[in-house]
């Protein structure tokens, strides 16, 4: 009981930071294509809209249920909670700052901090494949089926680039504990003390890797081939409606946020902002987290500015891109990562430890 | 993959992405265009043609004389005037319109009534054309033409 009453605090409160965030990314998202198109966007309910989100969502709420015929029925009940679960788990495995209450001890703000943070969240991440594919499946409509199809097949393939992306980012730190990888992150560089000592400039190259295999992994423009609507009707989730149709959605920008923040961690030095040293205690804890999502705000802001930018791509395109380039270059990245590693790395102990384990 | 083909590619596609994206942020940063219709209307050309109003001279008489000129210009046949006996002390015409409707349902609003009236008695507002629920209120009498 003592180990579990603290986790199960944790997860309501984690389960309630997303329930809040996610309406509001949805605002986000709504405001920055109706700036990016010279639009107000939603601007009635609340201040600046704020509050259209959550009236959408009891819309949904007090919508009709409807369950197609062709509906294999608990295939078709289960693919949304299948979809959106994957993403709150997830995020409580990110760990979003770091409290400090006595010189010396270091609590990570995370629902539950494991070393192999990275791979469970992977582990878990992958589950969201199941749920389009099962909404695609059990709808009983070729155009869901298609999209289930198209977005299963699309996730499978750029798992592996995202993988192989992080294989490198792992060696280069020698660690599979986020927490770890983030105070890795902290500071400046020793020999360019003016470089931030982000991943994002040791290694920019498994950066764009990880950034483009993201984009496919969130289902996003220039990769929503699997809600492509000029095609598809709605995708994966054409014949669902209300709050079912509402989870979909929850998912969706649940994972954005998970990915986004998994990246500010990995690459963007999460909770660190060098030359700043956070307090002990309770203020420094609570900086953390603003820095840390300030960062994903960002990091989201520039996936929505991509999405409403870029055409979706052909369907060949995106797995010859997938396949045929990112997946090469992704085992390249790791060569050459193993390379800069020998030549100009060895001397950490830590990343001799990784480098070791390959050998 | 030639070096050449390799910088085509680069320069068509990376770069396009990046100036794609360098516009949309411009687009984001601009003011947005959007104007909030129900409180805040769109300016509206001085020359619009919108509904008709029949004018009055100095004295507040019609300037109208019953010369059926606009009603046999109208393209859409919308006009319909019935003339009466001008009253005698008004002493500067011979006839006034005892009925003058306007269809708004069969109007084009092409303005021709405008130019062809000889009185400049008719012309037309910048008020956009209204909406009833029912045939007969878009027909506008002579009173309410006067008070356009």
């Amino acid at each position: 009981m003592e180990i579990f009453l603290p986790l199960l605090i944790k997860s309501a409160v984690a389960l309630a930071v997303m329930l809040t965030i996610v309406p509001n990314l949805v605002w986000m998202e709504r405001k920055v294509s109706a700036r990016i198109q010279r639009r107000i966007g939603p601007n009635r309910m609340g201040p600046a809209g704020l509050l259209q989100t959550a009236m959408d969502g009891i819309k949904l709420l007090f919508k009709e249920q409807f369950r197609p015929k062709g509906a294999d029925r608990w295939i078709y009940l289960a693919a949304p909670i299948v979809t959106f679960l994957p993403g709150l788990i997830a995020f409580g495995l990110i760990p979003m700052g770091l409290y400090v209450p006595a010189e010396g001890e270091v609590v990570p703000i995370v629902v539950a901090n494991i070393d192999l943070a990275i791979v469970v969240i992977f582990a878990i991440s992958s589950i969201a494949s199941y749920g389009v594919a099962y909404a695609g499946w059990s709808s009983g409509n070729q155009y869901a089926m298609l999209g289930g199809i198209r977005a299963c097949a699309q996730l499978v393939s750029y798992e592996i680039v995202l993988g192989l992306a992080l294989v490198a980012t792992v060696m280069m730190t020698g660690t599979f504990s986020l927490v770890d990888i983030v105070q890795n992150q902290a500071g400046f560089f020793t020999e360019w003390n003016w470089i931030p000592a982000w991943n994002i400039f040791a290694q920019p190259f498994t950066f764009v890797l990880f950034l483009i295999a993201a984009f496919a992994e969130t289902n996003r423009a220039p990769f929503d081939l699997a809600e492509a609507e000029q095609e598809l009707v709605g995708g994966y989730h054409t014949e669902y409606g209300g709050i079912r149709f509402g989870w979909f959605m929850f998912g969706e920008y649940a994972a954005l946020w998970t990915m986004s923040s998994l990246i500010v961690a990995l690459f963007l030095g999460g909770w660190t902002l060098p030359g700043v040293v956070l307090p002990d205690g309770v203020v420094g804890a609570f900086f953390g987290v603003g820095i840390h999502c300030a960062k994903v705000i960002l990091l989201i802001f520039f996936f929505m500015w991509v999405r409403w930018t870029m055409p979706r791509v052909r369907w060949d395109q995106l797995m010859g891109l997938g396949w045929n380039k990112l997946i090469p270059l992704g085992v390249a990245n790791i060569f050459l990562t193993i390379a800069i590693i020998e030549w100009f790395f060895v001397e950490r102990p830590e990343v001799q430890a990784a480098i070791g384990v390959l050998k | 993959m030639g070096n050449d083909k390799l910088k085509r590619t680069f320069m068509r596609y990376v770069f396009a992405m990046i100036r794609g994206l360098r516009i949309s942020l411009g687009q984001f940063l601009r003011k947005p265009v959007t104007i909030q219709y129900p409180e805040v209307k769109a300016p509206i050309n001085p020359r619009f043609r919108g509904e008709h109003r029949l004018t009055s001279d100095e004295h507040g008489h019609m300037k109208c004389v019953a010369c059926f000129m606009c009603a046999t210009a109208c393209p859409a046949e919308c006009i319909h005037i019935e003339a009466e006996a001008a009253p005698e002390d008004w002493g500067d015409r011979d006839k006034i319109p005892k009925v003058f409707d306007i269809d708004m349902l069969r109007c084009i609003y092409c303005g021709y009534c405008v130019e062809a009236c000889p009185k400049e008695a008719i012309e037309m507002t910048n008020k956009v054309p209204r909406v009833y629920d029912n045939r007969e209120d878009f027909i506008y009498d002579i009173h309410k033409l006067l008070k356009n």
